[in-house]
């Protein structure tokens, strides 16, 4: 037990040497652009949904982001049959972890834990390694256990890694490009920043509401704070 | 209508006069003094904050799942398909930050105006009651989102038990009810969290508002007000609590609700320091996250955990200096020798200790959030540096001066140069 104790109480020292030290770029999503979920919603479905799941969000709550149930179940739904069943996709824990050494995590609220800006560099940084299993490797996750999905899109990049002798300044990062895929830097750009507005949507569904209902709720207690104001001022004219 | 109102009311006094009774001892002819300001809001609060935690409480436990298996699940079935639920449980991950703000806050307010001292000590001693159980309560409460930050706070908290010599390793497995914590040690703390400690609260308050009402509020002046009472027998200085501070008080809830709401609904994980980021991990008991980091209201005390070096390759004098930490507290009025109990009229001594205190603190605080390599580290090597961290030399200094708040107070209050004390209240 005091072992453990140690350990978590060590565990902060051993995150600086782990952190990968890639600098994360903004994500530019903006929740309000419901095409730009959609088309999330899009890749999500064809490209991530073979091996990870997001079980706590329903097919039927993308009705939230512009879509019918009808184009919900033409377009999106390959691995259910009922539209309120959860977005689960049909890799089990067991199949991901022989696979792939871990199971792919859900990804229902990758975005709170991960951060957009993360997800977006993320998936952006993915580079051959022979030396990896997959062949491929990341920059933000170093030794990740996934695989680039969406090379075919951004094609195959090559990252050499500069550290300055001195063991001073900045790590350079420098990419080459091993293969075209089939969309530009920028169009590859775009359709990350799609699905991280995606992932971000599926984190907090009800976002959106909880800011309107915000506004709605602050300009109603606004109004009663200057009746409460007035009620104590009246009651307080006699106290001297 | 009014007739029959005033009727069914004579009837119900008649048979139960004490409700009449005790709403004036307590509120129509409670006469608190005219003086209270801003620090006076957050006694009123902090039993606003209550009530929205035992009401919001109630609704999450009605789609919660006390199980290692399902909580995780549950919390994000609340979060999106209970109507509402998504509200719910914000109002109480809010609340519970908001709790320790504004309990601190009232803390602090005793501080400034020796709100503790002759006659009120038992009104402190309830207090810290309170406090202490809050931080159980919050513990407890803590575990149930079932994330990463949930499981692994609560080893290592539990673990701190069991480095109590002798009883310690019983001790943790008493509490968590297993050799880790798992399934087991959430459903005892789920019980404990939805009602023994809320019990204990709800009684502890009661205590300490009526040890209050009977030796009378302090005020920002520190004046007994009745000591001077007019020709009715009431403190000349004293106000009815209802309807003058039931009116006042109102006015600060909605203010406060406000702040509340602008938190809750446009920033409720306040940049990880209300839901920590990591809790939207489902606790994982293979995989010890990189950094643990107590939600922001422990923080001070983990700071100070972790300033402490171990001796003989035990935690224990860091569990006990944090221990002491909270403890302390209890004695404050009979450290406190000063003549005077507002800060108004004490010297520049105990003022700047205050200072200092309030300041290490929060550095305190901020520490125990971030990794002790946070400021870095010394260029030089040096026989009694245990550890080059920056940080960490910072809040061992910190601790010393926390710690030197109370063990020098009956020194430096003592010979204090204080100011004449008024008979009346001032403004």
């Amino acid at each position: 037990m005091r072992k453990l104790l140690l350990v978590a109480l060590l565990a902060p020292l051993a995150a600086f040497a782990a952190s990968g030290g890639y600098p994360l770029d903004p994500s530019p999503h903006d929740p309000r652009d419901l095409v730009s979920v959609q088309n999330g919603a899009r890749t999500f479905v064809n490209y991530c949904l073979g091996c990870h799941s997001a079980q706590y969000m329903r097919y039927q709550g993308l009705t939230a982001i512009g879509l019918t149930e009808a184009q919900i179940r033409d377009n999106l739904m390959f691995t259910a049959e009922k539209i309120g069943e959860p977005m689960k996709g049909p890799m089990t824990v067991k199949e991901g972890k022989q696979w792939f050494g871990v199971a792919p995590p859900d990804l229902s609220v990758i975005a709170r834990s991960r951060g957009a800006d993360w997800l977006y560099t993320y998936l952006r940084t993915f580079y051959r390694d022979p030396k990896a299993a997959t062949g491929w490797n990341n920059a933000v996750f170093p030794n990740v256990g996934m695989p680039h999905a969406l090379w075919m899109l951004q094609g195959e990049r090559r990252l050499e890694v500069e550290t300055p002798k001195d063991g001073h300044g900045h790590v350079a990062f420098k990419w080459s490009e091993a293969s075209k895929g089939t969309q530009s830097a920028a169009e590859y750009d775009a359709t990350v920043r799609d699905l991280v507005n995606f992932l971000a949507y599926v984190s907090e569904p009800h976002a959106s509401s909880r800011r309107a209902i915000g506004v709605i709720t602050l300009f109603f207690l606004g109004v009663l704070f200057v009746f409460a104001y007035l009620l104590k001022k009246e009651y307080w004219k006699d106290v001297h | 209508m009014g007739a029959t109102l005033r009727a069914l009311w004579g009837w119900f006094d008649s048979r139960m006069p004490s409700v009449a009774s005790e709403w004036r001892k307590h509120a129509a002819e409670y006469y608190a003094p005219k003086n209270f300001n801003f620090w006076y809001f957050f006694g009123a609060l902090s039993m606003l904050v209550l009530g929205i935690q035992i009401v919001s409480g109630i609704f999450l436990t009605m789609n919660y799942k006390p199980d290692a298996a399902l909580a995780f699940a549950s919390v994000e079935y609340i979060m999106r398909d209970v109507p509402g639920g998504w509200l719910i449980r914000y109002i109480h991950s809010t609340g519970a930050s908001a709790f320790f703000i504004v309990v601190y806050l009232h803390m602090f307010r005793g501080l400034l105006y020796g709100s503790y001292k002759q006659p009120r000590e038992l009104v402190w001693i309830f207090g810290v009651l309170i406090y202490l159980t809050l931080m159980g309560e919050a513990f407890f409460g803590y575990l149930l989102p079932w994330g990463q930050m949930s499981y692994w706070g609560a080893q290592v908290i539990v673990n701190l038990f069991g480095t109590v010599p002798l009883i310690g390793p019983d001790l943790a497995l008493l509490i968590r009810g297993d050799y880790v914590v798992s399934d087991v040690t959430l459903n005892r703390f789920f019980a404990l969290h939805v009602i023994a400690f809320p019990l204990v609260l709800l009684g502890l308050v009661v205590a300490h508002i009526l040890a209050l009402h009977d030796v009378g509020s302090n005020n920002p002046d520190g004046i007994e007000i009745k000591k001077t009472k007019g020709p009715d027998g009431h403190p000349l200085d004293g106000i009815p609590f209802h309807p003058y501070y039931t009116v006042k008080d109102l006015m600060g809830a909605v203010l406060f609700i406000a702040i509340f709401c602008f938190i809750m609904f446009f920033v409720p994980e306040v940049g990880g320091y209300f839901l920590e980021y990591n809790n939207f991990i489902p606790a994982d008991p293979l995989k010890t996250p990189e950094h643990i980091a107590p939600v922001w209201y422990f923080t001070p005390f983990y700071s100070i955990l972790r300033a402490v070096p171990p001796f003989f390759n035990s935690q224990f004098p860091g569990v006990m200096a944090m221990g002491i930490a909270t403890m302390i507290l209890f004695f404050l009025p009979w450290l406190d020798r000063s003549p005077v109990k507002s800060i108004r009229y004490r010297g520049v001594l105990y003022k700047s200790w205050l200072a200092a205190f309030v300041v290490v603190f929060f550095i305190l605080g901020y520490l125990g959030t971030e990794n002790t390599n946070v400021w870095g580290q010394f260029g030089f090597n040096a026989f009694f540096l245990d550890t080059k961290d920056v940080a960490t030399w910072v809040a061992r200094v910190c601790t010393v001066v926390y710690f030197l708040f109370f063990f020098l107070m009956p020194w430096y209050t003592a010979r204090d140069e204080v100011k004449p004390v008024p008979d009346r209240v001032t403004s």
